[in-house]
């Protein structure tokens, strides 16, 4: 279970390039809830996830993951608690070693690593197990360094590296953006499949309104560092992607009106 | 034949400054600069505590151990204090330069008449050879000690190479290597970056105050200079043994770094035997270097030029 309260940050804070990425975010979600973030370019959607993930310390409020108060651990203690995908394919992945070194790493995230050996053939049995069951056909390419694998497949190791071993909070940020479409199909299934086999606790940051109302079971959406809606249960069952389209519309109307508004005052007291 | 021998000898003495340059520059991709000063510091910590009369091979540890606490020094005044890297780097190597003539009170400490870790090359030779001093081999001639020194240095060289190669197949080393490959990928996977880049550093370095000790002891004498223009030479040989070995394998850039040192130094012996001023050396090692930096590029470039209108 993540709880987020009241968390502010403010990049550059007290220059002419501030930037106010999070003005006071509540956040609450149920242990096995699948979470989508939407919102427009710039909304804080990341900086959520960074926060989340100790990219940074926040400047105000608390996180805490399964009832454990994590605001001031740094980010590798995190990771013990959380596995991530990035948006960049090449993000989640050492290019030079191999797919079954890159797992190998991944499968004692968190956890004290000895001088005991990485790799040995019944530890490399499972691993193979677990890319097999993909079915990417990978599993005959394990020595094969990654950095030799096309974006899709990097993605979708990252994916199986983060679920390796289970986290209490998966967090995705944009990670099928970077993909062709038949490869975003195929990385949304498995992320699928990975959630719910699993129950993962999951935060997703995409930018498909099809995703995002038909996948997981609770939609966020942000503008200027907050939360704007949220909407789960029956409404997010009921959820279409022109539901979401119109709530941008919304938001963009509203936007202008403050900006307007704001013309009107610089006009009328400036 | 004695200078073919003494350049194998030095060029596999280097082999620890090659590694240890391999793990600091591509391992964890820190460009650290401690390294003249930390090669000079094993020099010193081994040659004062040899004149002291320790155990040769105990002063040579001790060598290596100033050199490892150098290097973590460095990485702690990049990682704790924000420290740019090439500055920490050569803050500790220019501090090093007072610390290296502090511990050997002088500038200069000869070493020819203590027993150093040479001497056991003197045992070995004596078991090996018996009490011929020049050792037949087929048409060539050596002294036995020399022979026995290269042996010492081969042993010493591979079986490093060999538990460094071990050493990245745990998971311990596996994560460092991650760091130079991908850093923001292994902090999320939970390593502590910093921490793990300080201890690349300490072992890097440990590498290259133990070059300089048995420098020091071959050579017979430990000098504060000894170390100006080693970072350079170490880079060149990992270059050199990276093109040899044409992979990104950590087991294959281990040897690299051996082939490419032995080699590097035979070369330059080479050279100065055609009649290459030795002052001039540094001068060409550096452009070697440069070359060896910008021509992979250059190459690459040129070749994407020639390439580009036959895709189109
Ligand atoms: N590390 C950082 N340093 C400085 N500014 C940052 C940093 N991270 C984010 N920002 C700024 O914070 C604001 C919110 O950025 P964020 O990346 O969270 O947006 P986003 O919702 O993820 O947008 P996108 O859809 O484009 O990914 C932006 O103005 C961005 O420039
Ligand atoms: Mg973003």
């Amino acid at each position: 279970m993540l709880e987020v309260a009241g968390i502010r940050k403010t990049f550059f804070a007290g220059t002419p390039n501030e930037v106010r990425a999070l003005q006071g975010v509540d956040l609450k979600i149920e242990p096995g809830s699948w979470v989508n973030v939407i919102g427009t370019n710039g909304s804080g959607k990341s900086t959520l996830l960074n926060a989340v993930a100790g990219a940074f310390y926040v400047d105000e409020g608390r996180i805490r993951l399964d009832g454990i108060d994590i605001t001031r651990w740094p980010e590798h203690r995190r990771a013990k608690l959380i596995g991530r995908v990035f948006q960049d394919p090449f993000s989640g992945t050492a290019p030079t070693m191999t797919i079954a070194e890159n797992l190998a790493l991944a499968s004692r995230r968190g956890q004290a690593r000895g001088l005991s050996l990485a790799l040995n053939g019944s530890r490399k049995g499972e691993l193979r197990d677990r890319v097999a069951a993909m079915g990417l056909g990978l599993e005959n390419r394990l020595d094969n360094p990654i950095g030799t694998l096309s974006g899709g497949q990097r993605q979708s190791l990252t994916l199986l590296m983060s679920a390796l071993i289970r986290p209490s909070l998966l967090l995705l940020d944009e990670h099928t953006a970077a993909l062709d479409p038949k490869s975003a199909d195929q990385v949304i299934r498995l992320t699928q499949q990975f959630i719910e086999r699993d129950r993962l606790t999951t935060l997703m940051v995409t930018h498909s309104m099809p995703q995002a109302a038909f996948l997981g079971d609770r939609v966020i959406m942000m503008d200027r560092g907050q939360v704007v809606h949220d909407i789960s249960g029956a409404e997010k069952k009921r959820l279409r992607p022109e539901d979401l389209l119109s709530k941008f519309e919304e938001l963009r109307r509203a936007n202008q009106l403050d900006e307007s508004a704001a013309e009107m005052l610089r006009t009328q007291y400036v | 034949m004695t200078l073919l021998i003494g350049s194998l000898t030095i060029g596999l003495i280097l082999s620890l400054l090659a590694f240890g340059i391999l793990i600091s520059f591509r391992v964890v991709a820190f460009e650290d600069l401690t390294v003249d000063g930390s090669l000079a510091l094993g020099g010193a910590t081994a040659a004062a505590l040899i004149v002291a009369e320790w155990n040769p091979v105990v002063a040579t540890l001790a060598g290596a151990l100033a050199g490892a606490t150098a290097g973590a020094v460095t990485a702690t005044l990049h990682h704790r204090f924000d420290i740019n890297r090439l500055l920490a780097g050569i803050l500790v190597m220019t501090a090093l330069y007072s610390v290296n003539l502090r511990v050997m009170g002088k500038s200069n400490v000869p070493l020819l008449s203590h027993p150093t870790v040479m001497s056991y090359a003197d045992g070995l030779a004596t078991t090996l050879f018996g009490h011929e001093r020049i050792v037949q081999l087929s048409s060539w001639e050596a002294p036995g000690r020399d022979i026995a020194a290269l042996l010492l240095m081969f042993a010493v060289a591979v079986s490093t190479g060999i538990v460094l190669f071990l050493f990245f197949r745990t998971n311990l080393g596996m994560a460092m290597l991650a760091i130079g490959d991908n850093s923001r990928m292994i902090r999320a996977l939970g390593v502590n970056v910093g921490l793990m880049t300080t201890f690349a550093l300490f072992i890097g370095n440990g590498l290259v105050g133990l070059a300089g000790a048995l420098l020091a002891q071959y050579q017979g004498f430990a000098d504060v200079q000894m170390g100006i223009g080693m970072l350079v030479w170490g880079v060149a040989s990992v270059i050199l043994g990276e093109s040899l070995v044409r992979s990104k394998k950590i087991g294959l850039l281990i040897t690299g770094a051996v082939m490419g040192s032995v080699l590097f130094r035979l070369l330059v012996a080479i050279a100065l035997r055609w009649g290459l001023n030795p002052n001039d050396l540094k001068l060409i090692t550096a452009v070697a270097v440069f070359v060896a930096l910008v021509l992979p590029k250059f190459l690459s470039r040129s070749s994407k030029l020639v390439r580009r209108p036959s895709r189109a």
